[in-house]
């Protein structure tokens, strides 16, 4: 039932059951920047705060190539990953351009013309 | 006895917090969003609601993975806002109504809905976003709230048609409460947006057009669809329309829209508006 409809819907991944139990020390990771002072300490030393949470080889790789499409396949939450993304002064425009593979501009053009 | 005044629903965004604090209504991309807000402040000003039912959707503020609720509701005295990690300014905190929320819990566990009691509880943008849309400029709330959190982070999520008999419970119970207060049922989220996957910037104009124009008088039209079907027309994130099936249905009888408007985008989201009210000829 979760592959199904995982694969039913094309460029999208439910969060079910699967991606949560994959993704959780990645999720929680990102959870903990809700904390500035967590923030802060991710970009002082960000080996060692992932090592911390205990993020997959999949996933610390995600991270540090800040490849928003690999960490959602390592079972990354957008809602999550987004905390992650702030820190690096990325916005969900930035997010979606990266992940549709297009410039920041054309991805808000793509926005606008959804409107008209 | 308690009355439900009306609903009122609306997109939330975290750059709208931001947009709010640098005082940007009048920036020609925020114009046409912020225009939109104006009739339904001055309904509300107009009515003067003493609390507001507010169903929304958190995003990794107060609950994580570790223990994740369907359907969780507030029962403090105070919510706080916090840092949620994305860099919006935090708001002043809002004042509960403890007895109307162990009302409410009464209710809906008597009608067989388990939900999470939450004695405390930090409110994200979601629940924040309307209050400073529809209140603007206020140093202090002029209502009271209960927060309704509906899960969306986590699939399975509860039904489009569960939430609307969600929604319809929570009518019950506020129109069977003794006190004499005026409640407005907001539903905070949506319409159409999609912030993952190769799909991300995902809108559908036609969709949210339906979704609006069905609401009022067919507001069963979108719980015809599964949680999937609904994600495939709205995107992942679009699925909190269920908050605005959940306060529409609060309201019983015929109910007229009072106000509505739509714009498109808002960062990455297409933002919608309604003011729904039980008609009274």
């Amino acid at each position: 039932m979760s592959a199904r409809s995982r694969q039913s819907i094309p460029g999208t991944t439910l969060f079910d059951g699967t991606q949560a139990i994959k993704g959780y020390a990645l999720n929680k990771m990102c959870y903990s920047f809700n904390s500035a002072a967590n923030r802060e300490e991710f970009k002082r030393a960000e080996d060692s705060y992932c090592r911390r949470y205990g993020l997959s080889e999949a996933q610390r790789d995600a991270v540090r190539r800040r490849n928003v499409l690999d960490m959602i396949a390592a079972g990354g939450n957008v809602y999550y990953l987004a905390k992650l993304a702030g820190i690096f002064g990325l916005d969900v425009q930035d997010l979606g351009a990266q992940q549709t593979g297009t410039t920041k501009e054309a991805f808000k053009a793509k926005l606008e013309a959804a409107g008209r | 006895m308690a009355k439900v005044i009306g609903a009122i629903t609306t997109s939330h965004v975290p750059a709208i917090g931001a947009a709010i604090a640098r005082e940007l209504r009048e920036d020609p991309y925020w114009k046409p969003f912020f225009a939109g807000y104006p009739p339904a402040q001055r309904w509300l000003a107009a009515r003067r609601p003493d609390v507001a039912v507010i169903f929304y959707n958190d995003h990794g503020l107060n609950f994580f993975l570790d223990k994740m609720p369907t359907f969780a509701i507030g029962a403090a005295p105070e919510y706080r806002n916090a840092d949620e990690g994305w860099g919006i300014p935090t708001v002043p905190p809002v004042a509960g109504d403890q007895r109307l929320s162990w009302h409410l819990i009464e209710r809906l566990v008597d009608e067989e809905f388990d939900v999470t009691t939450c004695q405390e509880l930090l409110i994200d943008h979601a629940c924040t976003m309307p209050l400073a849309l529809l209140w603007p400029g206020r140093d202090a709330w002029p209502v009271r709230i209960v927060p309704i959190c509906i899960n969306t982070v986590q699939h399975p999520l509860p039904s489009a048609a569960r939430c609307f008999k969600l929604g319809q419970a929570v009518g019950r119970a506020i129109r069977g409460y003794d006190e004499d207060l005026r409640v407005v049922v907001l539903g905070s989220g949506g319409l159409s947006h999609q912030l993952d996957g190769e799909r991300a910037g995902f809108i559908n104009r036609a969709f949210d057009l339906e979704f609006m124009q069905t609401l009022p008088g067919d507001p069963r039209w979108a719980t015809r669809h599964s949680i999937p079907e609904l994600v495939e027309h709205a995107g992942t994130q679009g699925i909190e329309l269920l908050m605005w099936i959940a306060a529409r249905a609060a309201l019983e009888g015929e109910v007229r829209t009072v106000h509505s408007h739509y714009h498109i985008p808002i960062s990455n989201t297409a933002a919608g508006l309604m003011v729904m009210e039980t008609f009274s000829p």
